[in-house]
């Protein structure tokens, strides 16, 4: 019995987190069927189909499957489920809300957030924001895992030539409307997938200001992002959160401006290769981690840097 | 209408958690235990529901060992008007929640379910999709915004991307991220009312649920450490260090 993987997609293109999840499956299974399910979904299924490692992508195309909308989605990953040994879906928002839907429809347990595989049935997961990795082994028939993305490396997005099987006779139950999404466009690299990460804390005082971090990534080619407080206090959109209840990333840099330190954050971005924090507090807590520490203001610190990375070499 | 929120007892988020020595567990003994801070958003949003005329009564359910009577009294006395212990000291784990939950929500009817999105001890962020599962419910996950309009909720969901507007039938089940509502303090006169509120005890068992878990932890260790505390004294050093030492740049 292989492994099935939801794959998640725009319905032209896919996820980089798939091609992460796909990775995971590789290494419970040489047998591994990727869903795509969605509307109008077809170009999906075809990169699907590229990735290498792939042995089978299962195409669900439906209007009642658009947006992701879990009640439907979660009973075509049900109905197919008993086919496989496992379920694996990306940790991202889209997998954690489809997946235990799927997993109580069988009356199975779901691991969340695996970082490593140990063997088919044993998996490790952080818990409380990352202080601690807990082994669990799963006797369940049928294992639901999430997994985060961070830590497998993505599979070749081109290379394999899947054949496509189309899965008929999906059921719209009605219960949930889509009305809008309001998606923040920006010409950055995505958060989750960027080689590099300047986020922006509570010290950066305003939205306004957060220009001084855009002006330092786009010399960098890097993704923004920004800790809790930035974004409760509304200089920046909510899909900037770093950590322990927003996004994971672990970039090859991440640069942390005015941004203490809490746990909670620690725990979205600790495993990035090198982290550097410019803040004004040498105690801050953020020094403990951070391979460059650099105490100063950063409103003289940013400028400093941008125009440095200006001068000839 | 009613609604039902779960309120987990966690260790309260500004403690730094430490590994058992015998890789077990995490210490808790001695530890500060608080409200699931997700779940306080819950109540607060259960509670304006009730102070705005749209809902009629706010239940508290907390599951786990006696303590967790401690985390409904914190509930009530944020304005929840009765509350449900299931009492057990056997570990809980989401799907066994989840089903604990839809057999309350059985005999309680209520229109609404709001749990948190994620507990911080177990990081799972499954129990709101498992119970909408189990009831055949409309689910409202990582909402920011809510509004009751007749038998719908309209919510804003926080995905990866941005913001999602969904429209939902009642009864659904909803949880709550961090933007959702800035949860009150109960003041000391709403502390001594809640004194007074009832709290229904009931087992698994009362309510027909195995409650056994199905993962088993093998064992719980630490992260690998990492190596900080470097300081460089100017951003010509940063520079130069990210190029030519680290090469990240
Ligand atoms: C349930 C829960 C979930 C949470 N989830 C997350 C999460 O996912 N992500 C997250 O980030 N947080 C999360 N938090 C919040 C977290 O606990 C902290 O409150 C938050 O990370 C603090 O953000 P901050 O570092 O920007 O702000 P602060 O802690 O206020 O730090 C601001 C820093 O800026 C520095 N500073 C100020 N001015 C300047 C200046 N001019 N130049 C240089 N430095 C300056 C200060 O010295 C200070 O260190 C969560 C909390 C809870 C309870
Ligand atoms: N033992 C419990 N008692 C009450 N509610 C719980 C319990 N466990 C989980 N929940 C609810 O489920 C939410 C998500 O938990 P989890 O899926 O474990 O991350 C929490 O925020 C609570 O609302």
């Amino acid at each position: 019995m292989g492994v099935l993987v939801l794959g998640e997609h725009d319905n032209n293109s896919l996820k980089p987190a798939t091609l992460n999840t796909v990775t995971a499956a590789c290494a419970i299974s040489p047998d591994v069927t990727l869903l795509i399910a969605g509307s109008g979904c077809r170009a999906a299924a075809e990169a699907a189909a590229k990735i290498v490692g792939i042995a089978r992508v299962l195409l669900a195309d439906a209007a009642h499957l658009a947006h992701g909308l879990p009640e439907n989605l979660a009973a075509v990953i049900a109905k197919l489920a008993p086919g496989f040994s496992h379920v694996l879906a990306p940790a991202t928002t889209f997998g954690k809300n489809v997946t235990p839907r799927a997993a109580a429809l069988l009356d199975t347990a779901q691991v969340s957030d695996v970082i490593a595989i140990e063997s088919p049935d044993t998996f490790v997961r952080p818990i409380y924001a990352g202080n601690a990795r807990a082994t669990v082994k799963s006797a369940e028939a049928i294992k639901f895992l999430t997994v985060r993305a961070t830590a497998f490396a993505a599979a070749a997005a081109v290379g394999g030539q899947a054949p496509i099987e189309v899965v008929g006779d999906t059921v719209d139950l009605g219960l949930t409307r889509f009305m809008r999404q309001e998606l923040s466009k920006s010409e950055r690299p995505e958060l989750t997938a960027a080689r590099i990460v300047i986020s922006g804390g509570r010290g950066m005082q305003s939205g306004e200001n957060f220009k001084l971090i855009e002006q330092l990534a786009d010399k960098l080619g890097a993704a923004v992002g920004a800790s809790r407080a930035a974004v409760d206090a509304g200089f920046v959109p909510n899909d900037y959160q770093v950590g322990q209840t927003g996004k994971i990333v672990a970039p090859d840099l991440y640069v942390a401006v005015g941004i203490s330190g809490a746990i909670q954050h620690l725990a979205g971005m600790k495993d990035s290769k090198v982290i550097v924090a410019i803040n004004k507090d040498g105690e801050a807590p953020i020094f403990q981690i951070a391979d460059y520490g650099l105490v100063g203001d950063l409103f003289k610190a940013l400028p400093e840097f941008i125009a440095e990375l200006d001068k000839p070499r | 209408m009613k609604i039902l929120v779960a309120v987990k007892r966690v260790i309260d988020f500004n403690v730094k958690v430490r590994v058992k020595a015998d890789r077990s567990g995490v210490e808790t003994a001695n530890v500060k235990m608080s409200m699931n801070p997700f779940d306080e958003i819950a109540v607060e949003e259960a509670v304006r529901l009730k102070e705005k005329g749209v809902a009629a009564e706010v239940i508290a359910v907390s599951m786990g060992p006696q303590s967790c009577q401690e985390t409904i009294r914190t509930a009530l006395a944020l304005g929840a008007d009765r509350g449900i212990h299931v009492n057990t000291d056997i570990e809980l784990q989401p799907l066994a929640v989840a089903k604990l939950l839809a057999s309350i929500i059985k005999r309680e009817q209520p229109s609404l379910a709001i749990l948190g999105k994620q507990a911080i001890d177990d990081d799972c962020n499954q129990t709101g999709q498992m119970l909408a599962g189990l009831l055949g419910w409309a689910q409202g996950t990582f909402i920011s915004k809510l509004a009751i309009e007749g038998a719908e909720a309209e919510i804003t969901r926080e995905v990866d991307g941005g913001l999602e507007v969904l429209r939902l039938n009642l009864p659904a089940v909803l949880t709550t991220d961090l933007r959702l509502n800035e949860p009150r303090y109960a003041t000391l006169p709403n502390i001594m009312k809640a004194k007074k509120k009832p709290i229904e005890t009931l087992s698994p068992a009362d309510l027909g649920v195995d409650a056994s878990p199905r993962l088993s932890t093998l064992k719980v260790d630490e992260p690998p450490k990492r190596q900080g505390g470097k300081m460089v004294q100017s951003t010509a050093e940063l520079v130069e260090k990210l190029r030519s030492e680290a090469k990240v740049i």
